[in-house]
């Protein structure tokens, strides 16, 4: 640290934000962007990893997978989804706000972002709590004779209602499948909420910054890569959203 | 910085500021560089320790040394230590890390607190691992394989699956800040053309760590919730599917090997042209091979699995792309090759340890065909002939091409000269020590001795060719020993080295030894192409030894 000090002293002295080691501001902005692009480029790889096992289960056990997903809860699965939509609205205009000069402006349009994202994790909980009382956790007593019920035909079980062996086997088989469509269910709703609450954490401190007027028109490169990476981890609930809450939703099915 | 340079004692990076936290908290690429050697060389003794203990308890048929289980433990941490602790970081994060900004003409990486953050995750994930072997180890393999590791291993999993998940981060970051700065801080004039292709492969190094390493992230995290909650993601008897666990694994895992292997063919690329004084041949194949490398390492992953109960198609075609992306690998033998050809080639130690290379790294990669043809690999799979393909690539590449490296730049590293005699003594020992060590075992696995065996009691003739692999690995460990001693030995004793003493053309010899620490009094302005020994005479105080 003590080095960059020294080098602020000789030769960025009037500028404060340029750190020693940049010909200009433009340089560094361009470094900074490019370093958070790459590093979404690997957040996509290690939730691809999830997505690959996700494709390869759900083509394996369909059923399974599509009467699964039936017994989330669509609406809430859907006000969530706008809630982070909404986000990601205000983060942007949160940047253009900082872009503008304008300092309360960006204050209260982060804020409302961290209210949404807060709001987000709490309709989580709320639907994980739901899925614990459903019986819907896998090894915390996990038992999928709801799906069983609801999904008879689906299932293939009303053709072996008079074979009480098969019905037995193919009872047994969708309690393990269905029980792989929520392992990966929290897998990746669970990673994508430890990257909500680095988001939060991460805007609570550019909040921090805006309040004491850090951004400037010609510096606000803090936020603007924030902000990508925002995006980034509301644009990977809009993949989960399609994935997990709406297999096979289409009407009559 | 211009006034410190009248005083008596030159300002350089190593004396700019003393004390332990000006190396703690530094943010100097250079210094960073330093920490990781001490700790990946740290590592490497560890790793080298469990080595040792392998090599004792196959001296003799019998299983006597030690217990089958603490066998297994012995060549779990062997793998995982040197894999992960020290192969992976080993050129990119000492050499790359030193040597990328000033090849370019920059004063640092572009993200130089990103830089020292990577080096604390390093050493959380260190001694996390530490702590693994401390309270009783792991067995699984350094593979991890589901579901031994899921359901049946009883050993400290978990922690040893934790501590490579956080290194992992350590990896990506170093890749992030090699791509950021090679895209963004080179100096003016110094166009992707005439970047030396020591930068050219760690930018296609970087490129397999930023994409490859998430993956076996969230494939180690599987494992630990697999482990933790017992979700059955991998559990064959609830319908998981243990295969899926190896195409994750190893979707890392063989490109991981051209995180290995690509920095050492940037250090190699870098020794052949200055000693012989030429040229590099075909200097855009080269650089583009690494790029090709990296682009077809990613799709050969499951000719790790042809016995795993793949499809035949799948088979042939991973096969086939397997054979491919030795192409790329052949392009830059046949270049370095050419370009020694009737080059004005010395003997000097880096340049031994470049020849060690080139011979022992195309030994690896042929026989590493031999494993890629589906017949062949049946015959030979899970032997020792699979141990010694990739210890020939991985220890007669990446760490002969890490030496060497270490070789060339130490004197800019240390501003000493280490003793050239000892130097090209103990790349000697290196070379015929390893040979003894490894070649055996190809022998030892076309007889069919399986991997990971702790008794050979029914199979006594094979102690003899275990014997000489024994042997030579002594060897190797004093060829290992001896330049560390000779390194710290020449930090007070050697010989002030020059600013250029191999008479090199790349911008890190342009700066003094040691460099000062923003690398240049001022920033370069490049007008000419790399490697242009031809038009670069010998400074007067050199002496490369013929």
């Amino acid at each position: 640290m003590s080095d960059s000090s020294v080098a602020e002293h000789t030769e960025h002295a009037d500028r404060p934000e340029l750190r020693h080691h940049f010909a200009d501001e433009q340089q560094q902005r361009n470094a900074a962007a490019l370093g958070m692009w790459w590093f979404l480029g690997t957040e996509i790889m290690f939730f691809g990893g999830m997505f690959c096992a996700y494709l390869i289960y759900r083509l394996k056990y369909f059923p399974e997978f599509a009467a699964a997903s039936r017994s989330l809860d669509l609406k809430v699965g859907t006000l969530n989804t706008a809630v982070l939509i909404c986000s990601s609205l205000t983060v942007a205009q949160a940047v253009r706000a900082a872009q503008m000069g304008k300092r309360m402006l960006q204050v209260k349009l982060l804020l409302a972002t961290l209210f949404f994202g807060l709001v987000f994790l709490g309709v989580k909980a709320y639907e994980w709590e739901n899925k614990y009382k459903e019986h819907h956790i896998p090894t915390f007593d996990f038992n999928a004779k709801d799906l069983m019920r609801d999904n008879q035909h689906l299932f293939g079980l009303d053709k072996l209602q008079n074979d009480p062996h098969a019905l037995q086997v193919r009872e047994a088989e969708i309690q393990q499948h269905s029980q792989i469509f929520f392992a990966l269910y929290f897998a990746l709703t669970g990673m994508h909420a430890i990257h909500m609450i680095v988001g939060v954490g991460v805007f609570s401190v550019i909040t921090w910054m805006a309040w004491k007027g850090r951004f400037t028109p010609e510096y606000h490169t803090p936020l603007e890569i924030a902000g990508l990476y925002w995006h980034f981890v509301d644009i990977v609930w809009i993949y989960l959203f399609p994935l997990l809450y709406l297999i096979d939703r289409r009407p009559g099915a | 910085m211009a006034t410190a340079a009248v005083t008596t004692e030159k300002k350089n990076y190593l004396n700019a500021e003393y004390g332990i936290r000006s190396w703690l908290f530094t943010t100097d690429h250079k210094r960073i560089a330093l920490l990781y050697l001490v700790s990946i060389t740290a590592f490497f003794f560890i790793g080298g320790f469990f080595a040792l203990l392998i090599r004792l308890e196959l001296l003799t048929p019998a299983g006597d040394l030690l217990t089958a289980d603490m066998y297994n433990k012995a060549f779990t941490m062997h793998g995982q230590v040197m894999v992960f602790f020290f192969l992976i970081p080993s050129i990119p994060a000492v050499l790359g890390n030193f040597l990328v900004p000033m090849m370019i003409g920059a004063k640092d990486l572009a993200l130089p607190r990103i830089n020292l953050i990577s080096w604390y995750i390093y050493i959380i994930a260190g001694i996390l691992y530490l702590h693994c072997i401390a309270t009783g180890g792991v067995d699984t393999g350094w593979t991890f394989y589901t579901p031994y590791s899921t359901m049946f291993s009883n050993t400290r999993v978990i922690e040893a699956g934790l501590a490579i998940f956080i290194s992992g981060f350590s990896s990506i970051l170093t890749g992030l800040n090699f791509v950021v700065t090679i895209h963004r801080m080179r100096a003016p004039g110094m166009t992707w053309s005439r970047l030396p292709l020591f930068v050219w492969s760690h930018y296609a190094t970087s490129i397999i760590m930023l994409l490859g390493t998430p993956v076996i992230a969230i494939t180690l995290i599987l494992v630990v919730l697999e482990r933790t909650l017992n979700l059955g993601i991998f559990d064959p008897t609830r319908g998981g599917d243990p295969v899926l666990f190896q195409h994750l694994f190893w979707f890392y895992s063989h490109p991981a090997v051209y995180i290995m292997i690509l920095p050492s063919m940037a250090v190699i690329s870098e020794i052949v042209p200055c000693f012989s004084r030429k040229r590099v041949f075909g200097y855009n194949f080269v650089a583009m091979s690494s790029i090709a490398i990296a682009a077809i390492g990613f799709i050969v992953w499951a000719h790790h699995m042809f016995v795993a109960g793949i499809s035949l198609y799948s088979a042939l075609v991973f096969s086939f792309l397997s054979f491919l992306v030795a192409v790329p690998s052949a392009i830059k033998v046949f270049n370095w090759t050419a370009t020694m050809y009737k080059g004005s080639v010395s003997f000097s130690t880096p340049m031994l340890y470049a020849f060690g290379f080139i011979g022992l790294f195309t030994i690896g990669g042929l026989t590493g065909l031999f494993l890629a043809t589906l017949g062949v690999d049946i015959h030979v799979h899970d032997t020792y002939f699979v141990i010694a393909h990739f210890h020939y690539v991985m220890v007669g590449g990446a760490v002969m091409g890490y030496l060497g490296g270490m070789h060339f730049w130490w004197p800019k590293i240390s501003g000493r000269m280490y003793p050239e005699g000892w130097g090209r003594f103990s790349a000697m020992i290196v070379f015929l020590g390893f040979n003894l060590t490894f070649f055996p075992q190809f022998i030892l696995g076309y007889l069919g001795m399986p991997r990971r065996y702790w008794d050979y009691s029914h199979m006594p003739e094979w102690q003899g060719l275990n014997v000489l692999s024994t042997a030579g690995a002594s060897f190797l460990a004093v060829g290992y020993l001896l330049p560390m001693a000779y390194f710290l030995w020449s930090l007070r004793y050697g010989k002030i080295a020059p600013d250029n003493p191999w008479g090199a053309t790349g911008l890190e010899w342009r700066t003094s030894s040691p460099p000062p620490t923003f690398n240049f009094e001022e920033t370069p302005i490049v007008t000419w192409e790399a490697y242009e020994y031809e038009s670069m005479p010998l400074p007067e105080e050199v002496t490369l030894e013929r």
